[in-house]
């Protein structure tokens, strides 16, 4: 267990690499209730909302989802979110625990006489359950368990799963199927027990921040304050799908706007090391004669496509698939080559 | 409790140093493994013929999640290095007090050797 943004955090159960084959292949367990839970209440919920983030929220239906940024003025990123419009006039956002107290205080000042504002994090629970068989498990959960597996992607209903009242949603944070359940703070151990007993003959497994971490890696899915920042904007980041220009406005709009105009500067790839050797955050990225190119924001082994992968910001022109870069792993430049992602897709079933 | 073997020394950055003949073996320590987990590359920057200094890097060993140091335990002439660990790190999970060893040190002061933990004292060490 480590402290991280408040929080004890199980980093690891039984080993970083058997709980990533674990999700990749049957299913994993996660504590993610340090993740922040802002509701936001009230018929103008939605327009606020919608005037903090990328994304457009406006075509949200209720019982649906979507990932977005929220940016600043200068267009940088404050944090990477889900949205959840549960019904017309009743808003879910979830933001990164780091973020926590810097997204409650810019959407309580939005929301500031417009719709209520509450900040349930520290009431609210979230386990996600993750991987190939993770609706399976859910479904021998009880209660609603079994209809779970009609949900679509990136909608949520309410539900009981194991005796607990909760709130399901089809996201998640590992590049696998899965469900996110939110509950109440003293449910949570009730539903952790009642979900690893459900899937004890399935293989699922109890699984640690670390293999979150290589596991989203995999799947190319940022992680804020590595990949992400208030230094970075989403389109170097390769998250321009979820800026939609033609909104009317948006906090960060008009610099978003200046800056596609201007074309980036720089683009975050995803590489792979050719050379004998692991990618670290923070490690200096130099193209092949040594000069620098940008950062590695994020490195590890890959332990599903067996590779040492890593993300990182190079100049943009040498983003392109196939660039061959040296990574300046503590005074050793070894080779690297920019790689497609990302690196790992789960097979159609 | 993680193991420890009463027939070597060991050294407070959890390696091992065991005398056989006239030359010291060096790995690390079941300890050391544990908190790395799976060990997914050995880079053992030294050739056989190098004179080393006690503290000095020899190379790294990396797991998922994390990278770590290797130093020397003592000065001498690394005599051996065990390159089969370069193809198969995985063996430092397996047999870390065994065919996973690092490096074989001829020492130049056998008195560092004296000076090092016994296993009662890493022992204390892990329990603290």
């Amino acid at each position: 267990m480590v402290p991280f943004a408040g929080y004890e955090m199980p980093v690891q159960y039984e080993g970083v690499k058997q709980e990533h084959l674990a999700v990749r292949g049957a299913a994993g367990l996660f504590d993610v209730s340090h993740m922040g839970e802002l509701l936001l209440d009230g018929d103008a919920a939605g327009a606020v909302i919608d005037e903090l983030i990328t994304n457009d929220a406006s075509k949200l239906t209720d019982g649906r989802a979507l990932y977005t940024c929220a940016c600043n003025e200068a267009g940088t990123i404050l944090d990477d979110l889900i949205v959840y419009r549960k019904a017309r006039d009743r808003w879910l956002i979830v933001c990164n625990a780091s973020n926590r107290e810097k997204i409650a205080a810019h959407v309580a000042a939005a929301a500031k006489g417009r719709c209520d504002f509450e900040d349930a994090s520290d009431r609210t629970a979230l386990i996600a359950l993750q991987g190939p068989r993770a609706l399976e498990v859910a479904a021998r959960a009880g209660g609603d368990g079994p209809a779970l597996g009609e949900l679509a992607s990136f909608a949520l209903r309410e539900a009981e799963l194991a005796g607990v009242t909760c709130t399901v949603a089809r996201t998640g944070y590992t590049g696998e199927d899965g469900v996110e359940i939110f509950c109440a703070k003293g449910d949570a151990v009730a539903l952790w027990r009642g979900l690893l007993a459900a899937g004890s003959e399935l293989g699922l497994a109890p699984a640690g921040l670390a293999a979150r971490d290589t596991l989203r890696l995999e799947a190319r899915l940022s992680l804020y304050g590595n990949d992400i920042d208030e230094t970075t904007n989403p389109l170097e980041a390769g998250l321009g799908w979820t800026v939609k220009l033609d909104k009317s406005r948006f906090l960060g709009k008009e610099a978003l706007v200046a800056i596609k105009a201007a074309g980036l500067a720089r683009k975050l790839v995803g590489f792979e090391m050719t050379g004998r050797g692991i990618a670290r955050h923070g490690y200096p990225l130099l193209d092949e004669s040594g000069r620098a190119l940008g950062i590695c924001t994020s490195g590890s082994p890959g332990p599903t496509v067996n590779r040492n992968i890593g993300l990182g910001y190079v100049k943009a022109g040498h983003a392109a698939l196939g660039t061959k870069l040296l990574v300046d792993c503590r005074g050793k430049p070894i080779e690297a080559v920019v790689a497609a992602t990302p690196f790992y897709k789960r097979p159609s079933r | 409790m993680s193991e420890i073997k009463t027939d070597r020394a060991y050294t407070s950055d959890h390696e091992w140093a065991k005398t056989e003949g006239g030359v010291v073996r060096v790995g690390i320590t079941a300890y050391a493994v544990e908190q790395l987990g799976d060990i997914t590359l050995v880079n053992l920057d030294i050739a056989a013929g190098t004179a080393l200094a006690a503290g000095k890097p020899f190379g790294t060993v990396e797991s998922v999640k994390t990278l770590a140091d290797l130093f020397s335990p003592i000065s001498g002439t690394v005599v051996e290095v065990n390159l089969a660990l370069i193809d198969k790190p995985e063996l430092v999970n397996d047999d870390c007090y065994g065919g996973a060893w690092m490096i074989a040190i001829e020492p130049s002061q056998p008195s560092e050797v004296e000076g090092l933990l016994d296993a009662a004292a890493y022992g204390k060490l892990l329990a603290q």
